[in-house]
């Protein structure tokens, strides 16, 4: 049981810094020019929503990992 | 950086001598006003006194007022203000009970002078990969980040000394984290935290004289939060507060809703040997306690070195992570 707590751990430390690495890769370099004085609303609106789709896929892979590095110890 | 010693050490003395001196005090009081508590764990049906969140406030208090006196800084105050409601908040719900709704509106409410002080900084550091500038997504993140980590240490709070326990754990780590990333004056102002905690533990750890009730419990984890945002070190902080994010995660998963840990069955009951162990009741939640009772029965004390073990290894993925920061792919 210990070792699957740890392993878990591991695993939502990773997919932290590889949640970041993507958030970093989509979101820094994004921008947009073509609306005048609206273009940094637009842009904050996307951002916002990638970030959130994101977080609901970093919350759908846990669940799955976590059914999967738990399943005996779930089965209450 | 010699001229901050002298404030990190006085305020780091008041921190730890505050709550050490006032909390025998208070517990005098509790006891003599008859606000006290079951321990459901123990044998002897024990009454505990309730809320140690007062004794806590006061060191916050006090060491981070002498702080702002050497540096006047906006994040100090941000500091003092964010904290301060957070215990306000969590000691009206230890007074009268309040619904699901109340800690996380409040509290959100309750981060919105480290927006009006301008005390942080809207790019989201992460390791390797750099920054990101997200203005207005930070914003947000700024009012859903106090709730969060408020609510996560008051769920972890559910054995004797294990929230103030994994809060010297955490706190400390998140300071080293700070020095590592030469935000000397940041480290600084999260000290007292690490230090409170300590002298709280010693009458919270098991058998427990005081517990810290979700005033308590809303305090250290409010002013938790408002240094990962003042400090830039969010995903530090985060990393660091894991084994009580998987806590929150595993009771959100299983619960399906925000709910209040009072208005829930308890994932555990005792043995005739008053060990722990997990109930057989399928509706309870599954917690992280569950989890570790998964394996047997355990003491009281067990478990709480087990959580400690698994705060220490998040605490060494943190440290970790910050020395990640200064790498870049």
């Amino acid at each position: 049981m210990k070792s699957g707590l740890y392993g878990f751990l591991f695993a939502m430390w990773g997919l932290i810094i590889i949640g970041g690495g993507i958030m970093v890769v989509l979101l820094g370099p994004f921008t947009i020019q073509q609306f005048g004085d609206f273009h940094w609303i637009l842009a904050s609106g996307i951002k916002v929503t990638i970030a959130l789709v994101l977080v609901v896929l970093w919350i759908l892979i846990l669940s799955k990992l976590k059914n999967w590095i738990f399943k005996k110890e779930l089965k209450f | 950086m010699i001229e901050l010693i002298v404030p990190a050490i006085i305020s780091c003395i008041l921190a730890f001598f505050v709550v050490y001196f006032t909390t025998p005090s208070l517990i005098k009081i509790l006891v003599k006003k008859n606000y006290t508590v079951k321990d459901m764990n123990k044998k002897d049906n024990a009454m505990v006194a309730r809320p140690g969140g007062i004794s806590i406030i006061l060191g916050i208090f006090a060491s981070e007022i002498i702080l702002y006196g050497f540096f006047q800084l906006n994040e100090i105050l941000a500091v003092i203000i964010t904290t301060t409601a957070a215990f306000l908040i969590g000691y009206v719900d230890d007074r009268k009970v309040m619904g699901g709704w109340f800690k996380p509106v409040t509290l959100a409410i309750a981060a919105l002078p480290i927006i009006f002080l301008g005390a942080y900084d809207s790019d989201l550091a992460f390791p390797l990969f750099g920054d990101v500038q997200i203005p207005i997504l930070y914003l947000g993140l700024i009012i859903f980040m106090i709730p969060i980590t408020g609510n996560t240490i008051n769920s972890i709070d559910v054995l004797n000394g294990v929230a103030s326990g994994f809060m010297v754990i955490a706190s400390f780590t998140l300071s080293i984290c700070l020095f590592i990333l030469q935000n000397y004056e940041i480290a600084i102002v999260s000290l007292p935290l690490g230090f409170v905690s300590l002298a709280f533990y010693k009458y919270h750890k098991i058998p427990s004289k005081i517990f810290p009730g979700d005033s308590g419990a809303l305090t250290f984890g409010a002013m938790y939060g408002v240094i990962a945002i003042i400090g830039g070190v969010e995903i530090i902080a985060a990393i660091a507060l894991l084994p009580a994010v998987i806590n929150s995660f595993l009771f959100l998963s299983s619960v399906k809703r925000v709910v209040e840990h009072r208005q829930i069955k308890n994932p555990t009951t005792l043995t005739s040997d008053f060990k722990l162990k997990t109930t057989d009741d399928r509706t309870a939640p599954i917690t992280l306690v569950r989890l570790i009772l998964a394996g047997g029965p355990l003491t009281e004390k067990q478990i709480g070195f087990a959580i400690f073990k698994l705060a220490i290894f998040s605490g060494i993925l943190a440290i970790i992570t910050a020395f990640m920061m200064g790498v870049s792919l």
